[in-house]
């Protein structure tokens, strides 16, 4: 069952975010078109599609990526960059990562195929059945595996899949019991840090119960583990690189929205981005708006309204690592705006909206013009026809912004 | 003194098992001629008596209340831990539950170090902070308190010593309580399907805690739950039996032929842990029986007072220099300091050193732990 739930998701991956070149979009002709998507009616004035192309929080340009202050110097003045999406950009972290790390081995459900997502394609043909192969499907297993791997001596680099970040429950004893308390409990020397867990979180429109969640909160109440959520293809490149080669054990989500739609120019050669470090997207002076992975295009576009239509300046944070996050970026951006909110897709109770909320009052009380404001997603499954109402839309994040501001 | 080591006494000899140490499944039992010398079968005297010793002096601090917590002694069962030892090199892997100290000691821990860590102390193996559940030294992967989640583990680390090309095999212990947990399924149809080699290794104390083996497992011979991969039941009352049997698994599994299921035939004398008497789920008389007609350690020393190895003198002697050498550790471990109460103990090691997050949060904001000045 499972196994055909994966195949209609890859197959409806959006590649191009047009209803037209939807594998059901006969089926769904008898639909009239203004009902298909509940939040994006045809006359929207602010739940617009996100269109990928123009987001200023992607590079499309080889100059504008090259300008990356993040980069190293030697990329920066003469890198080259090739136009990738988000898979491409992890399956070139990934072939990047074996071929300069002898004792790198990747592995995970279908991972030798490519995996469902393509982001291991061709590796199995260019590093052989020794580095990169396929598992059978238990994840605790896979896990434990890993774990075992990375922790034969400090070399050891163990790359695991799990295909869904939905699947992930079953290894949760291992990460939190075996991997992120290994090197506590072993004095420093025995420790698995050089295990990297990757996972497809968040939303895809049509993933439903089992194939849009979003479980990050639960791995960032855990010390010894670091959680890290990628925007775009450079971020992905740069950010799962350094996590692979990160001595601490890494869990690594991946919006599986993002994998086909969000494209653009990644420096070609081997760079790293840094950990626990956030980025300001937009600067900005009245509001600050934190978020990480897909819902910060929407964000943008909330942004954008609201610079438009309320004449609100807002800064935009994107936490990349949500565990342990960057407190000095965020506290001194609060500081300076006065108010924040903070979006995310997964559910708001026991979320991360709430830790990083009540590290703000602690931290910046005295700076808050009004309570730090929450969009996220509602305290519901992802109930299949229920997705486009559960994740935060455009009106939800813009409506938060003027109520914050307004206060 | 009379229990040196003599030269003429490293000459192999060959000893007799007994026709019932081995139970096959799906494969030939190994041979019940066992090579060994006269030197290594003094050792492995020795060596039981300083786990049981070890494990005693463990007994009486937890009653003195000075060992706090979970503590899970091997008392009744160090012939598996020091039979293995004996038939590997230090070079091979050991993973296990948490009942570890006695594999600890065997693979190189000092008793100082064992009982510091039960102490909670600074010089304990795991800083005072894994405690009884949490040993670590080189090629000995703990001391796991999950029930059954060092197996896959284990497996991991026998696909490392295959990955990096070493002739080394890896024992992934278990128990028989531990034996149902599905994980443990899990890391077999790896282990088989990828030709690991690895030997899992099922230590069937007859007790999953309090439940006995039989009222938990539907199949209660551990050594054929491999279904597709060989096995081999081991009087694990017989620290020859074990050394034979494990000599021949380590054979077996780096010649490329894959995985094993054991099955170590054991007992326990004490409680499933401290907070156990050990005596509401099994009859006194039954443990009594077990003390008096299967003990590992009395039945070596039988052996090899039959034999002629050992005068009943050396015995003594023996059992001096253990109590005196075990004693002597307990006390510099309980003479050693507690860890200094600082941020800095305490915060340690969550991530790897110079990788931290600025700061770590304590019980107050002046306790805030800053890792860089």
């Amino acid at each position: 069952m499972r196994r055909k739930a994966v195949s209609s998701i890859l197959s409806q991956v959006p590649r191009v975010q047009t209803a037209s070149s939807r594998p059901l979009a006969p089926i769904l002709a008898i639909t009239p078109a203004s009902r298909r998507y509940s939040s994006h009616p045809p006359n929207a004035k602010l739940n617009q599609q996100v269109q990928f192309n123009t987001s200023t929080y992607l590079s499309h340009t080889t100059s504008t990526s090259l300008a990356n202050p993040e980069l190293p110097s030697s990329i920066r003045t003469s890198g080259n960059t090739s136009k990738l999406n988000l898979y491409q950009a992890i399956n070139s972290a990934l072939s990047t990562a074996l071929s300069t790390d002898e004792r790198a081995i990747l592995f995970g459900e279908d991972v030798a195929f490519g995996g469902v997502f393509r982001c291991s394609s061709n590796l199995l043909d260019r590093f052989g059945p020794d580095r990169v192969f396929n598992t059978p499907l238990n994840e605790l297993g896979i896990i434990g595996f890993g774990i075992g791997y990375a922790s034969h001596s400090h070399a050891n680099t163990a790359i695991a899949e799990i295909q869904f970040g939905d699947y992930v429950f079953p290894a949760f004893d291992q990460i939190v019991n075996e991997a992120a308390k290994y090197r506590y409990r072993g004095a420093s020397e025995f420790n698995c840090g050089g295990l990297t867990i990757r996972m497809p979180v968040m939303g895809v429109g049509h993933g439903a119960l089992y194939h849009s969640q979003s479980p990050e909160a639960f791995f960032a109440h855990v010390p010894g583990l670091k959680v890290v959520v990628p925007r775009g293809p450079v971020q992905a490149k740069g950010l799962l690189l350094q996590s692979i080669r990160e001595r601490n054990p890494v869990i690594f989500m991946e919006p599986k929205i993002l994998y086909r739609a969000a494209v653009e120019e990644v420096p070609v050669d081997d760079f790293t981005l840094p950990l626990e470090k956030a980025e300001v997207l937009a600067k900005g002076s009245d509001i600050t708006v934190i978020s990480y992975g897909t819902p910060l295009y929407t964000v943008e576009l909330a942004a954008k309204a609201a610079k438009e239509m309320l004449g609100v300046s807002v800064e935009v944070i994107d936490l990349r690592t949500v565990y342990p996050w960057d407190k000095e970026t965020v506290f001194e951006s609060v500081k300076k705006t006065g108010r924040c909110i903070i979006v995310h897709e997964a559910p708001r109770g026991g979320g991360l909206g709430g830790e990083i909320a009540a590290c703000i009052q602690e931290s910046c009380f005295l700076n808050l013009e009004a309570p730090v404001g929450r969009v996220t997603g509602w305290d519901v499954h992802m109930g299949l026809i229920f997705e486009q109402f559960n994740v935060p839309d455009v009106v939800r994040v813009f409506d938060t912004i003027k109520k914050t501001m307004d206060y | 003194m009379a229990t040196e080591a003599k030269p003429e006494d490293d000459k192999p000899i060959t000893v007799s098992l007994q026709d019932n140490s081995f139970e096959p499944y799906e494969i030939e039992a190994p041979s019940l001629e066992l090579k060994t010398t006269k030197n290594e079968l003094r050792a492995m005297y020795r060596d039981m008596a300083a786990v049981r010793r070890m494990e005693m002096a463990a007994d009486k601090l937890y009653k003195e209340r000075k060992i706090r917590g979970f503590c899970h002694l091997s008392t009744g069962q160090e012939a598996v831990a020091v039979g293995m030892e004996k038939a590997i090199t230090p070079d091979d892997q050991i993973i296990t539950a948490y009942r570890c100290h006695g594999f600890a000691y065997m693979r190189g821990a000092s008793v100082k170090s064992i009982i510091a860590e039960l102490l909670g102390r600074r010089e304990g193996i795991a800083y005072g902070k894994g405690g009884s559940m949490h040993m670590f030294t080189k090629s000995f992967f703990g001391g796991n308190g999950i029930v059954g989640a060092q197996v896959p583990v284990g497996a991991g680390i026998g696909f490392a010593m295959k990955y990096l090309g070493r002739p080394n095999t890896t024992f992934a212990l278990y128990g028989d309580g531990a034996a149902n947990q599905g994980q443990v399924f899990e890391a077999f149809n790896m282990a088989k399907l990828w030709g690991i080699p690895i030997v899992f290794g099922c230590e069937n104390n007859k007790y999953g805690m309090g439940t006995a083996a039989n009222k938990s497992s539907a199949l209660t011979e551990y050594h054929k739950r491999g279904q597709y991969i060989p096995g081999l039941k081991v009087n694990g009352m017989d620290v020859l039996a074990v050394k034979q049997a494990c000599a021949w698994a380590k054979e077996y599994t780096v010649s490329g032929k894959g995985p094993l299921v054991m099955e170590f035939v054991t007992y326990r004398y004490g409680g499933h842990s401290m907070s156990d008497p050990g005596t509401t789920y099994r009859t006194r008389e039954e443990v009594s029986y077990m003390r008096s007609n299967q003990d590992a350690i009395q039945g070596l020393r039988n052996k090899l007072m039959d034999w002629n190895i050992l005068t009943e003198e050396e015995v003594k002697d023996i059992e001096k220099e253990v109590k005196e050498a075990v004693d002597a550790e307990v006390a510099a471990a309980e003479a050693a300091p507690t860890p200094d109460n600082t941020n800095r103990i305490l915060f340690e090691d969550i991530y790897t050193r110079g990788s931290e997050p600025d700061w770590m949060r304590g019980r107050t904001v002046e306790e805030t732990f800053y890792y860089k000045e």
